[in-house]
């Protein structure tokens, strides 16, 4: 009997179990896609279809037209045309803001790993509040100074705001993969004469490439995001961001729910695009900033 | 001694950079919210420019508007980090089994957390439309409701469809952290716990949840501080509407600082955001140390 049922449970497991599996398996792919493949839907669904009682969930007929719209557009009122400048404003920034901050937090995260200096504690404690902190408590302040300085609606000052929340969370997780990598090395470089800022670049660097790809997307895909600032400081289609036109669009009288859905698309396909392709860098750095092995 | 000295001048060297980015931006704004909420800040009066103690804070604190702000953004907070960490437990553990399909799921879990907050919510508002949103022609097909409702503008489900429309979202990334910590447990321990005959039931609140309570922490602290602190969702699904019932107290602040041109209460409730995020952030730290030793 006892033995019987130590078999049952480490043997193969059992067929209803496997297929209990698969059937949850299919509910959350139609939980995680549905939503998604309703959004494309609604983007190539004619007008008429959108609007349809009883709704349609296969059209007949679809269009492509919206899209065509946001890349051929060059109409200055055209929410097609502002989309499209918007998401070009919002790529602008994001970059610089990755590689600018990828840069600037790195070398930080270094010295907060490995140099000894006095501080050290109470600063990373300061960098990781600032990380938390509500923009709502700098937002008029900022709002005042930027005005005065003549920042408003320009992309550069708005990029340096999205710096100030995006160097801590980079010198917070990257300050993991450095302190994870031995002293040694740096011993070693060293005693073959190699300066500090040498072993820095040709040692750890390299080390902490992986590291350093997986804060850079996460800077990247931040940036990307970032929407109470843009509201706050764009107005003009020189600095306004994809996220604030979309918020724009929704905020008409008479929304075309087909429009939104083809910038939400457009909006959604780098994040989406480098999500699934670099998911494991992803993980490793969403996990290195949460939780310490 | 000297070189002591080298070192720290080193370390102070690799940090200045992004200490001029992050404490360029903050410090004067930070320092000047806390002024504006102990001083009169109304251009249009004659009080202008006054300080006012301690007064701010007891308005805020005896008026009803706040008690019901604090209310509507715990139940938010409460929920939707319930929701995440029960959601992302379960879906964790049915994606760390063995079964067909299983990695296409792993692959495609990370979806919705990639779509930008402000796209996921214009998805939603598109999705529960009450005039001809796919939801309501779902529900009436499978006759749960008699006639299309709008959930967006009924003050009893608004909070509700934000709660599930956040969820959505943010779940994968408990997911992915659950994940992470199953896989890290030791495979030989459940063969131990089922050669001591122990059942499934048995093994999960013995070895797993024992092993995931760490990450279950930290998800739920630092969900709490970032759910406290929302603010594009609202904005883009319900503006705090309808009739108040999802105005939260950031987007109060929000409201009194650009809208209502507050400044001083808004500096005030900025403030009250401020301290319930240190408590927070304090709590995480004491975390980290208590799960490190």
């Amino acid at each position: 009997m006892e033995h019987k049922t130590i078999r049952r449970s480490i043997g193969p497991r059992s067929r209803g179990r496997t297929v209990l599996y698969m059937f949850l398996g299919l509910v959350l792919a139609v939980g995680v896609l549905a939503p998604v493949l309703w959004m494309f839907m609604t983007s190539i669904m004619r007008p008429v279809d959108l609007t349809a009682k009883p709704l349609k969930l296969i059209p007949e007929t679809t269009t492509l037209e919206r899209f065509r719209q946001i890349f051929s557009s060059d109409n200055g009122s055209d929410p097609a045309y502002v989309f499209r400048i918007a998401l070009k404003n919002s790529f602008i920034i994001a970059v610089a803001v990755t590689i600018l901050s990828l840069i600037v937090g790195s070398l930080s995260a270094y010295a907060f790993a490995q140099v000894r200096f006095r501080g050290k504690k109470g600063l990373m404690l300061t960098i990781l509040f600032t990380y938390m902190l509500p923009p709502a408590a700098l937002i008029i302040p900022l709002y005042r100074i930027y005005s005065r300085l003549g920042f408003l609606d320009r992309k550069g000052p708005l990029a340096i705001l999205y710096l100030s929340f995006i160097v801590p969370f980079i010198i917070w997780v990257m300050q993991d993969f450095f302190g994870s990598i031995s002293k040694s090395f740096e011993e070693a470089a060293q005693v073959d004469g190699a300066t500090r800022l040498q072993t820095l670049y040709y040692i750890f660097l390299p080390i902490a490439r992986p590291g350093a790809i997986a804060t850079g997307i996460l800077a990247f895909l931040m940036s990307w995001d970032e929407f109470f600032y843009s509201l706050i400081f764009t107005s003009s289609l020189s600095s306004k961001t994809m996220p604030v036109a979309i918020a724009e669009f929704n905020g008409k009288f008479t929304i075309d729910y087909g429009m939104i859905s083809v910038a939400g698309i457009l909006g959604s396909a780098i994040p989406v695009l480098v999500t699934v392709i670099f998911q494991k860098y992803i993980v490793m750095g969403m996990t290195a900033g949460g939780v310490k092995e | 001694m000297e070189l002591k000295r080298e070192e720290e001048r080193y370390g102070y060297f690799l940090i200045t950079p992004s200490m001029i980015v992050v404490f360029g931006v903050i410090i004067i704004p930070i320092i000047t919210t806390l002024v504006y909420s102990f001083v009169n800040i109304d251009p249009l009066s004659s009080h202008n420019g006054e300080f006012a103690g301690l007064s701010f804070y007891r308005k805020a604190l005896t008026s009803s508007e706040f008690w019901a702000d604090l209310g509507r953004t715990l139940y938010f907070t409460a929920a939707s980090t319930a929701i995440e960490t029960i959601f992302g437990l379960m879906i964790a553990l049915l994606l760390n089994e063995d079964f067909p399909g299983v990695k296409f799921l792993r692959s495609i879990i990370i979806i919705p957390w990639a779509i930008p907050t402000v796209v996921n919510g214009s998805l939603w508002k598109l999705m529960l439309n009450g005039e001809y949103g796919v939801i309501n022609a779902l529900l009436m097909r499978m006759h749960l409701i008699d006639a299309y409702q709008s959930w967006l503008g009924n003050p009893k489900t608004a909070m509700l469809c934000i709660v599930i429309a956040d969820a959505w979202k943010m779940t994968p990334l408990a997911v992915i952290f659950f994940l992470a910590a199953l896989q890290g447990i030791d495979r030989t321990r459940y063969e131990a716990a089922m050669v001591d005959g122990a059942g499934a039931f048995r093994r999960f609140t013995t070895i797993t949840l024992p092993a995931l309570r760490p990450t279950i922490m930290v998800i739920i602290v630092m969900r709490t501080v970032e759910k406290f602190k929302a603010f594009d969702i609202f904005y883009l699904m319900t503006r705090g509407g309808p009739a108040n019932s999802t105005k939260t107290l950031m987007y109060d602040t929000y409201l009194q600082a650009f809208t209502n041109l507050n400044y001083s209460e808004a500096s005030t409730l900025a403030y009250l955001i401020v301290l319930v995020v240190v408590l927070m952030t304090l709590g995480y730290i004491r975390l980290m140390r208590r799960e490190d030793s």
